[in-house]
């Protein structure tokens, strides 16, 4: 059986966060028409809250690569290229460097500027062929014009490490699952990818005995559950983040988001650069037009350049939705949000 | 392992807007509109063809789309956006193709909401600088705000500190007024490819700046202000220090008028350009003050003639390059100096009328030289430096100030002045005869004048070969090449339509006997000063007003004669060009 058939079999999906069916992906780089092909294994994992490509390169290197050669051979491509944050080169880079002696795999560090928008998929073509960290107009898409122009696969860690699993008969269905916040057991496990938020956490002795929300995805762009919804699977990237209420003020904890994507935000599109600008401005405003502040989000949803301006929304929205409302609300700002909120169309 | 870290440079765009179009024809409902459409379109551009206007600010159809203002979304119904699951975000319409079937709405409240506020979003950031701002009079910004009613004031103006970055006395950007398009970026780097400009910063820190790599200077040619939606990239406007000189009363101030400024200024007031409305041009500047007005057909009959004496007498296996075009100069000056003694020996057209005028004028007239103001109007930012330069000032200014297109506009505008209303005026003559203008200001034009020239001059004859093939000489973009025969031999001519083209020229400069070089694309038609908008359409509609200004006779009578007055009134040091 093809690789490419293994894959399809095994229903393999990205692990990068937007769950992207793997064959698909890998077909349409093949499918192409190109000289030059190239591969790219994304190891930037730039959203904080996530820290399993890391232990999957701690614990299982040759596997990642030996996913990165099989796409390479698949393809017949160029070159590959190990797209890696630089905290993560630091340290990796030796291990990767003897894993990857005598291929045509390069180990490229992602520059400390590239941030965040830096991981996102189009970004790293820029990156790498050595221009601003931005993402790029599609289409066209980089399965068809990625790196010079040429048909490029990105895949995440986990997803070439699934790759490899597959290939050797070993995939059992399993993905892996970062825990952190008031965590007791903060790490990273792994488990079967049906397992719901709830298990997961009961499984690793994590389950909190006090009230509590989780963020789930990314600390950044996740969705934020109560505790009455953790009957969903924990998609996107696989974090599970737990929050304890009144540890942090609601305006605070939407400060965190606001400043981490105002701070990360390229600049390159209107809606993003200053939508989060305003937003940041309006939470440190006495009176905030709430308003107004749900209507920047709604746009960045609607008009943002890229997959990652238009996800601003998702932490918010969500808290709002299914924390904050369904609580009742003593501070007069939070209840004017709710209030507002409540009148939103989103 | 060696890595590029040059993040200052931008991401190459591909998608070239005609990709694949006019394959079929493609029908779709825009607001209940249905349209039939050629594949290959954006949504915008099939809108436009149907007079439904969808407004945008990053769009410039010299540059690939970038999609950046997010003004121009509209919603598509689901199913039918690319890429976005079927749940549909809004698109933005300058960069999405139509597809068969599709259902645009432009006008959805949705829609408007999103708008809207980007717009608001962008008034932010740019302050408004209202009063004295030549943009005023074709502000895309005020339109947008009167248009859907949008206050300007919404958010607080967050630039307000801004930099302005001024190059030499050319050409500025004022980051106060700057919407972050990046449309300068792509005029300084992928037009022109002198990549003068940079993007400093990310998010709300980004900032255009001038490069600080020595070996990279501006040449202002000015087109990042010509591409340039909202006048943050523009002239150092010079409209102030005219009218100061207009209301001296000691000064006698003179305006001279390019032909290439002359055929598009109507542009400016919706007018078209013919005879009529360039005598009233002429009309609305004696109006403004100016007590002579005068065109450039004498200094272009100069620059034939001194420009073909330079071919003939030019040495075998020399190459002789055009210096009439002042960014082309200063480009020369700065990456090639080496070039310095292939130019041929003559100033740029209005620099010789200047001198005429300083000169000839000042003594017919018994003006003061020192009361005497000369003012040039010209599609040019380069010019403004180009007047300043010293080597060209030695004996006092030839130029005091230059005006582009936009400013005579502005100042227009400003006095209230209705073109369509005056009477036709004429021009002022130096020469007892008519001086029927060859043409000059398009890519290509110079190299027919001096040619032609050269072949009246040696032998009475009009070179029919060259007629037949000018075709050539005036296609609309690049490099164009060609051999022409002058009496005793043939020489091999190229002509650079804009400065991007330039550099495997000069690679091959043994090749070439000839070289025009015009740092605008299609010439003084598509120059840093000309009027705004400017686009294709436009450079060809101006190429074509300017090869209809050409009325020059064939037999070259009018050459010889304008040597001999030259000659007669000791005026050739007034047209000599000396590099220093």
């Amino acid at each position: 059986m093809s690789i490419l058939d293994k894959i399809k079999e095994a229903n393999l999906v990205g692990r990068g966060g937007a769950s992207f069916p793997t064959a698909v992906k890998w077909e349409a780089v093949k499918n192409a028409p190109g000289d030059k092909k190239f591969v790219i294994c994304n190891f930037s994992e730039g959203e904080p809250g996530v820290k399993k490509d890391h232990y999957i390169l701690e614990h299982y290197p040759e596997k990642v690569i030996d996913g990165i050669k099989l796409a390479m051979e698949f393809l017949n491509a160029d070159k590959g290229y190990v797209y890696i944050n630089p905290e993560y080169h630091k340290e990796f880079f030796e291990k990767l460097s003897e894993l990857t002696k005598e291929t045509k795999i390069e180990i490229f560090k992602k520059p400390h500027e590239a941030g965040y928008v830096g991981g996102e998929e189009s970004t790293a073509l820029n990156v790498i062929e050595g221009t601003r960290a931005e993402p790029r107009l599609r289409p066209p898409f980089p399965v068809t014009k990625g790196l010079w122009g040429c048909p490029t696969l990105i895949n995440n860690v986990e997803t070439f490490f699934n790759v490899s699993l597959v290939n050797s008969g070993d995939y059992k269905k399993m993905r892996f699952y970062t825990i952190s916040g008031e965590a007791q057991k903060k790490g990273v496990y792994e488990f079967p990818e049906d397992y719901a938020i709830e298990r997961v956490l009961k499984e690793t002795g994590n389950f909190p005995d006090f009230s509590f929300f989780v963020q789930v995805g990314g600390d950044g762009s996740g969705e934020v559950l109560s505790d009455q919804q953790l009957a969903k699977l924990a998609g996107g990237a696989g974090s599970i983040t737990i929050h304890k209420p009144g540890k942090k003020k609601p305006k605070e904890l939407m400060e965190d988001w606001i400043n981490f994507f105002y701070s990360e935000s390229c600049g390159q599109c209107t809606t993003c650069r200053e939508g989060t600008y305003r937003l940041k401005e309006i939470l440190a405003s006495n009176k905030p037009n709430w308003t107004m502040f749900l209507d920047l989000l709604k746009n960045l949803k609607e008009t943002a350049f890229c997959g990652l301006g238009s996800v601003v929304p998702v932490p918010i929205f969500s808290y709002i939705e299914n924390v904050l409302i369904i609580n009742e609300q003593t501070d007069e700002e939070v209840k004017n949000l709710v209030e507002a909120y409540k009148k939103f169309k989103i | 392992m060696v890595q590029n870290t040059n993040y200052k440079r931008l991401p190459r765009r591909s998608a070239p807007r005609n990709d694949n179009r006019g394959m079929s024809n493609i029908k779709l409902k825009i607001n209940d509109k249905e349209i039939e459409c050629e594949s290959g379109q954006t949504i915008m551009e099939a809108a436009l063809a149907n007079d439904i206007y969808i407004p945008g600010l990053c769009g410039h159809p010299d540059f690939p789309h970038k999609a950046n203002c997010r003004v121009c979304v509209v919603e598509i119904d689901s199913g039918m956006n690319p890429g976005q699951g079927g749940q549909g975000k809004l698109m933005t319409s300058c960069s999405t193709l139509v597809r068969e079937g599709m259902i645009v709405k432009t006008d959805t409240d949705r829609v408007k909401k999103s708008r809207n506020l980007n717009i608001e979003l962008i008034f932010a950031e740019h302050i408004e600088k209202c009063a004295t701002c030549i943009w005023r009079v074709n502000c895309k910004l005020l339109d947008l705000a009167d248009r859907y009613k949008i206050l300007l004031t919404t958010f607080k103006d967050r630039k307000g500190k801004r930099k302005t970055y001024r190059f030499s006395n050319a050409v500025e950007i004022d980051g106060t007024q700057c919407i972050d398009c990046r449309n300068c970026i792509d005029a300084c780097s992928q037009m022109q490819k002198i990549n003068y400009l940079e993007l400093q910063g990310k998010g709300v820190e980004q900032e255009i700046i001038p490069t600080g790599d020595k070996k990279i200077d501006c040449i202002y040619c000015g087109q990042c202000a010509l591409h340039c939606p909202v006048g943050s990239a523009q002239e150092q406007s010079s409209w102030e220090d005219v009218e100061k000189a207009l209301k001296d009363g000691k000064k006698t101030v003179v305006a001279q008028i390019s032909s290439a400024a002359l055929v598009s200024i109507g542009e400016e007031f919706k007018e078209p350009a013919d005879d009529s409305l360039y005598k009233k041009i002429y009309s609305a500047l004696r109006q403004l003050g100016f007590k002579y007005v005068f065109d450039d057909s004498l200094p272009n009959v100069i620059s034939a003639a001194r420009g073909a004496l330079g071919i003939l007498n030019h040495e075998y296996g020399q190459t002789i390059i055009t210096s009439s075009c002042p960014a082309w100069v200063k480009y020369a000056h700065f990456y090639r100096p080496e070039l310095e003694g292939k130019f041929l020996n003559l100033r740029s057209p209005h620099m010789i009328g200047g001198g005429i005028i300083k000169s000839y004028l000042a003594k017919e007239k018994n003006i003061n030289k020192d009361d005497l103001t000369v003012v040039s109007i010209l599609p040019c930012t380069a010019a403004k430096f180009e007047i300043e330069r010293k080597e060209l000032k030695e004996g006092g200014k030839r130029v005091d100030h230059v005006l582009t297109v936009r400013e005579l506009a502005w100042m227009i505008k400003k006095n209230r002045i209705e073109l369509n209303k005056l009477a036709e005026g004429e021009k002022d003559t130096l020469t007892s005869e008519e001086i029927k203008a060859p043409m000059m200001g398009a890519s290509g034009g110079e190299t027919e004048m001096v040619f032609q020239t050269a072949n009246y001059l040696s032998n009475s004859k009009k070179n029919d070969k060259l007629e037949q093939e000018k075709g050539i000489l005036y296609a609309a973009s690049g490099v164009k090449e060609i051999a022409i025969e002058i009496p005793g031999r043939i020489m091999h001519v190229a002509v650079v339509n804009g400065i991007g083209n330039i550099i495997p020229v000069l690679d091959n400069l043994k090749k070439y006997d000839f070289i025009e070089v015009m740092a605008c694309p299609g010439g003084c038609a598509g120059g840093g000063g000309q009027a705004f908008p400017t686009n294709d359409k436009l450079r060809k509609q101006r190429l074509g007003l300017l090869r209809g200004l050409d009325k020059a006779d064939d037999d070259g009578k009018m050459q010889s004669a304008v040597l001999d007055w030259l000659e007669k009134n000791n005026l050739e040091n007034e047209t000599l060009y000396k590099v220093i």
